[in-house]
């Protein structure tokens, strides 16, 4: 078990350094310039001279990648162009709306989906399984920002119940911050419970037929209860990976919801910091999501050994 | 929530009451604007994003721009002029202090100036300043300024976002921090997502009628639509003109539709073949029919101009009769110019709707008379990269939204690259007079002078179509300078 997360541990720093490589220097290839950016089309090449100096953007590419990476090392993520406030703090504040309606929408999935898998997958081929399976399909198909956009106008515009996006800081009143999240986090966790529901289902359908399900039954168990002690479990690995996939998608993927609820999540900040050409801030917040994400299929194989002691004796691949 | 809002507004304005103003309306606004701004300081950025948080609300300058475009004084009370034109001396306003408490003073305006004069400046409009020579402070409340030549529109230039006066304590911070000596203090700026300012208690002019504004940053046009709805936002000061039919005739929201100083473009590389050719640049004239873009690109909001100078400005002459829509005789211009058959053209496009939309409108026009545009759509960094600093391109659309920029048609360096040394002439000249009539005669000349040449395709000047609640008042409708001026709103009854 030590081996294997060790050796999951050492590959999760070789793809670091492989993506800063990648973020850094793939960047560099983008055509435009911040400079020419903040001082727009009035810019003379003195001024943009003089401003290319004070932002640091006149060394060597190479001189730059030591110490950004160095930089970092020491927690140190750089100044943004364009904002001129430390990189590190713009993304922290960011992440205090992301994390939290990731984990919320993660949530609600969750609650959603697996129980309708399992609902689906018991009673198999009966008029509940096909309407749950129906109402996935939808849930798979329906675009989150346009389902977003539903909710806005029937519980923000129609019934005011809840506000139409913003954010207050948790600062401010923990309260409004959640009321805030509530339909974009139901926004996001719809695709992800549909997807959550077919996999549960599919997964039990295929433990259905098992030896071991046969043997439970035998020993009396109704199909509920020997689904539910032998079933589940057997069938949470495939489910286990989806969830993994789905957290990075939600931390990494929420900016067209973030856009339709104006939310201040990472997801705007990196896309308004590639439009202005902001590369140390767009540098530094991916290199945060791709910490994340490695870090969660790291936490996801170290959770599959777990479930599943079959997996810790074999050599990981 | 917006309950909510409202009763913290009652209770705010009851505490106003209280303090013994006459206050007794909810006096909060949250307005939702498009653009958030990269930084608070509009001596140090371009972005049109900053003047509209901070212009006259946070910071304030010598002169003040009003809703008509005039100058009106500022922290400057008053001033006089040398008879040589070359000396401006002014009387500052007494009591005033900065955000932070500290006081304001002569100091500062040369301290102002003379960090937009730094070598190492960004100011994005440095060279409005640059013929000041020397700046004496005479006693706390006056200041001279000395030029080195007689500038037109120097007090004007005062007045620009550019130019406000910031305080040597304070000045670094402003990215960030803003302090500045305006009616509305800086309170908080939570990135991505809202700026509030709160009327600043000590503010040394007239009191203002809101005592907090919350600016709220919304891109996307159906969010910004459902904000107003559910009345997440009190208004918009620009608002998309393809969903205005949303709000038009519900009485809870007004309309208001007005000027900018945005003149948008076909902007046309003249460095190059064939556009360096007075034939295809008439014969492109001809070939525009600016109604039919008008109506496809801003749903009819656009006015027609031809010759970029905006037409509400009182030195503007309606030269849009110069090249009629002529299909015919856009041809026999081709021909003329040797290109009976047309020939092909790229059309790069910034990432905005008007661009975008009239491109297309555009190519189909031009299409008629022979001239094939392939469309490249582009982001606003790469535009700036490829078509405005290497000028590497055929044609592109763009607004320019500063007032009076009719002066970069004399820089044969600017991106369109038109070199008329008999325009230039003139320009100096213009910049140099401060008679209004010859002002005027001039002015009226340099854009006969661009509409016969037509160096670009002139289409419209954009309109400002602010989506407002119906109790506000105050705003401004027109937009002659870049800002959103908070002063004025209040709500009614």
């Amino acid at each position: 078990m030590i081996v294997f997360a060790l050796r999951r541990t050492l590959g999760f720093a070789a793809t670091l350094l492989l993506a800063a490589l990648a973020i850094f220097f793939l960047l560099d290839l983008l055509p435009g310039d911040p400079a020419q950016f903040i001082l727009g089309i009035s810019a003379t090449p003195e001024k943009l001279a003089v401003l290319r100096t004070q932002l640091g953007l006149d060394a060597p590419a190479h001189e730059r990648f030591v110490g950004w990476v160095w930089g970092m090392l020491q927690g140190d993520f750089g100044t943004s162009y364009t904002q001129q406030a430390p990189v590190a703090g713009l993304i922290w504040e960011r992440l205090a709306v992301t994390l939290p309606l990731a984990g919320l929408a993660m949530i609600l999935s969750v609650l959603v989906g697996l129980p309708l898998g399992i609902i689906a997958a018991r009673w198999r081929g009966k008029g509940v399984d096909t309407s749950i399976m129906v109402l996935a399909q939808m849930g798979v198909a329906v675009p989150s920002f346009w389902f977003g956009m539903l909710l806005t106008l029937l519980f923000a515009v129609a019934l005011r119940w809840l506000p139409p996006g913003g954010f207050t800081p948790w600062s401010e009143n923990p309260l409004l911050a959640l009321r805030g999240l509530v339909l974009p986090s139901i926004a996001l966790a719809l695709p992800q419970a549909s997807i959550l529901a077919r996999v549960m289902r599919t997964a039990l359908v295929d433990v259905r037929g098992q030896d071991f399900i046969r043997t439970a039954r035998a020993k009396g168990l109704t199909m509920g209860e020997a689904i539910w002690r032998h079933g589940v479990r057997n069938a949470l690995l495939p489910v286990l990976t989806i969830l993994g996939l789905q957290l990075a998608i939600l931390i990494t993927g929420t900016i067209i919801v973030e856009n339709v609820f104006y939310l201040p999540g990472l997801g705007r900040l990196i896309f308004t910091a590639i439009g202005e050409r902001d590369l140390v801030l767009v540098r530094g917040a991916t290199i945060i999501l791709v910490l994340a994400v490695t870090a969660t299929m790291l936490l996801t194989d170290i959770a599959y050994a777990l479930v599943d002691p079959r997996l810790r004796e074999r050599s990981p691949s | 929530m917006t309950n909510l809002m409202k009763s913290l507004g009652l209770a705010l304005a009851l505490a106003g009451a209280m303090a013994g103003t006459a206050l007794a309306q909810p006096s909060e606004v949250r307005i939702g604007v498009a653009l958030e701004p990269p930084i608070l300081d509009p001596t140090a950025g371009a972005a049109e994003a900053i003047d509209i948080v901070v212009y006259q609300n946070i910071f304030e300058g010598l002169t003040r721009i009003d809703q008509n475009g005039e100058v009106q004084p500022g922290l400057a009370r008053e001033w006089t002029i040398s008879p040589d034109q070359l000396t401006y001396t002014f009387k500052l306003a007494e009591g005033v202090t900065f955000h932070d408490g500290t006081a304001f003073d002569a100091e500062d305006v040369k301290f102002t100036f003379e960090r937009i004069l730094a070598e190492d400046s960004v100011n994005a409009h440095k060279e409005f300043f640059t013929p000041i020579t020397a700046m004496t402070v005479i006693d706390p409340l006056t200041v001279e300024m000395t030029l080195d030549h007689v500038v037109g529109r120097f007090l004007f230039d005062l007045g620009r976002g550019d130019a406000v006066i910031v305080a040597p304590e304070s000045a670094d911070n402003n990215a960030n921090e803003p302090i500045g000596t305006g009616p509305f203090a800086f309170v908080q700026w939570n990135k991505g997502s809202r700026v509030v300012l709160e009327a600043y208690g000590p503010y040394w002019g007239e009191p203002v009628h809101l005592s907090k504004a919350t600016y709220v940053f919304i891109s996307d046009t159906s969010t910004m639509t459902n904000a107003l709805l559910a009345g997440d936002v009190d208004g918009t000061n620009n608002f998309a003109t393809e969903a205005l039919g949303v709000f038009e005739g519900n009485p809870q929201y007004q309309i208001l539709v007005g000027t900018t100083e945005g003149e948008t473009i076909l902007g046309t590389n003249n460095r190059k073949p064939p556009f360096d050719n007075l034939k295809v640049r008439q014969a492109m004239a001809h070939a525009l029919d600016r109604q039919a873009i008008i109506d496809g690109a801003t749903y009819g909001y656009g006015t027609p101009i031809g010759a970029p100078f905006a037409p509400h400005n009182p030195y503007y002459v309606d030269l849009t009769g110069t090249y009629p829509h002529d299909v015919e005789k856009a041809k026999a211009l081709l021909a003329e110019a040797g290109f009976p058959d047309g020939f092909s053209a790229t059309l790069k496009l910034p990432p905005v709707a008007y661009a975008r939309l009239s491109g297309q409108i555009i190519a189909s026009q031009f299409a008629e008379v022979g001239i094939k545009l392939e469309l490249i759509n582009m982001e606003f960094a790469q535009w700036l990269d490829e078509v405005y600093t290497n000028n590497d391109f055929d044609l592109t659309i763009i607004s320019h939204v500063e007032p009076f920029d009719i002066g970069n048609y004399a820089n044969p360096d600017y991106y369109f690259g038109y070199d008329n040394p008999q325009f230039q002439a003139l320009i100096t000249e213009l910049n140099g007079t401060t008679d209004e009539a010859r002002r005027k005669e001039l002015a009226v000349e340099a854009q006969t002078i661009l509409a016969n040449d037509a160096v670009n395709g002139y289409l419209f000047e954009l309109a400002q179509t602010g989506v407002w609640n119906a109790k506000l008042t105050g705003m401004w409708q027109n937009s002659p300078i870049e800002g959103l001026v908070l002063r004025d709103i209040r709500w009614t009854e």
